[in-house]
């Protein structure tokens, strides 16, 4: 299984990013052995629509989870069409937030917790 | 042939409404086009009950899923992001989309047609020799550009046309512009002014739209505006000054030419002046 953490840098100690579509790099994260790649979001340059793109971006890596700080409702619709789970309220580190997510610390999102556009306030 | 006068400012409040109303009140066979389609309130001086006339309609793609493979071909197409492939579903963010259709012309299942998304609204009026076209954008739409392009429909070109900007740069103000004989740039003799008067001259330079300004509000401010605009030779072509008289007549709701008959005849002479500047 692989999960994506969103994140401001490539490494597992780099803080992740509490957006989620205007988020710096995807973190597509083996949760078993740790192993992860580090992959630029093309979605802080969009004009518009950076959620549902960020979706289809974790869905093409093969992510089935996704762990960030919050999901807007058009990026909130693009995960569910993916079949991705959202574990939202995440901090810290990349590292911190997968030990959040394994310790049952996050909670799945059952819906959009933020308004549109948050990501770019 | 009629003459496309734009009515523009960078800031807000500087007195368009007030110009645009009381020039088209002074001339004859006049439309005026209130395009400002997110605070319309050029009808507020005419005192007549708008006419609902048409809704202004996005097509927007309605995708059969029956049909659709979800290839993903509509949404590498679309530069706005509105439809997006995930595995195997085609998402559509009708918000983000404006209309543009190629998403239908590259599906190559014809899977989507294309259905009204009403965004807005066109109202009208008859008032006393002028033809009265406004148009209001619904509540929390993002784009008001479509609603102005609907508006320029009714454009009739044998008259003069004169159309009422809405403040700012951006698009609504390029699309009411853009087909304009002249601009019109009203300001205040303010630093707010004249710093939005700036960046409202670079746009109509940029449209190489000819143009001119009136200062309203005369005598509140200092000639900073007069000074900018002798320095970079722009023509001022109108002071209206800071006059109670004016000040009153504006809080009731009556454009002053119809009290005083004498700014009719002003306005009349700044219209031959923007016609021989056209070449008219």
């Amino acid at each position: 299984m692989k999960i994506a953490i969103t994140s401001t840098g490539k490494e597992s100690d780099a803080q992740m990013d509490p957006r989620f579509g205007r988020c710096q790099y995807f973190i597509i994260l083996d949760p078993d052995t740790m192993k992860f790649t580090a992959h630029d979001n093309a979605g802080t340059m969009q004009r518009g629509g950076a959620g549902p793109m960020a979706a289809k971006a974790i869905s093409d890596l093969g992510a089935e989870i996704l762990i960030t700080g919050d999901v807007g409702p058009n990026a909130f619709d693009a995960l569910k069409a993916a079949g991705i789970k959202a574990y939202i309220g995440a901090s810290g580190t990349v590292s911190q937030a997968v030990q959040q997510w394994k310790d049952g610390k996050l909670s799945e999102a059952g819906t959009a917790s933020v308004a549109s556009h948050a990501g770019m306030r | 042939m009629g003459m496309k006068i734009a009515i523009a400012s960078g800031k807000g409040g500087t007195g368009k409404t007030t110009v645009a109303v009381n020039l088209a009140l002074s001339l004859g066979n006049v439309q005026l086009i209130d395009c400002d389609v997110e605070n319309p309130n050029g009808h507020l001086f005419l005192g007549k009950e708008l006419e609902e006339v048409e809704p202004v309609n996005l097509t927007v793609p309605l995708i059969d899923k029956a049909k659709c493979t979800n290839c993903g071909k509509c949404a590498e197409f679309c530069r706005y992001n509105a439809l997006v492939t995930i595995k195997q579903a085609t998402l559509f963010f009708p918000e983000m989309c404006h209309g543009c259709g190629g998403c239908t012309l590259v599906c190559p299942e014809n899977a989507i047609s294309e259905v009204p998304r009403p965004i807005g609204k066109i109202y009208h009026a008859d008032v006393a020799g002028m033809d009265f076209w406004s148009g209001l954008l619904n509540i929390g739409e993002p784009m008001a550009t479509p609603v102005i392009k609907r508006l320029k429909y009714h454009v009739a070109a044998s008259r003069t046309v004169i159309l009422d900007s809405p403040p700012g740069t951006a698009c609504p103000v390029i699309e009411t512009m853009s087909d304009a004989d002249f601009v019109i740039l009203v300001t205040e003799p303010t630093p707010f002014g004249l710093h939005d008067l700036k960046l409202a001259v670079e746009v109509v330079r940029l449209l190489g739209i000819p143009f001119g300004v009136i200062v309203n509000r005369m005598g509140s401010g200092d000639d900073r505006v007069q000074r900018h605009c002798g320095e970079e030779g722009i023509e001022v072509l109108m002071e209206i000054p800071q006059d109670q008289g004016i000040a009153r007549l504006y809080s009731k709701g009556t454009p002053f030419v119809q009290e005083m008959p004498e700014w009719k005849a002003k306005f009349r002479d700044l219209h031959a002046g923007i016609m021989k500047v056209v070449g008219q």
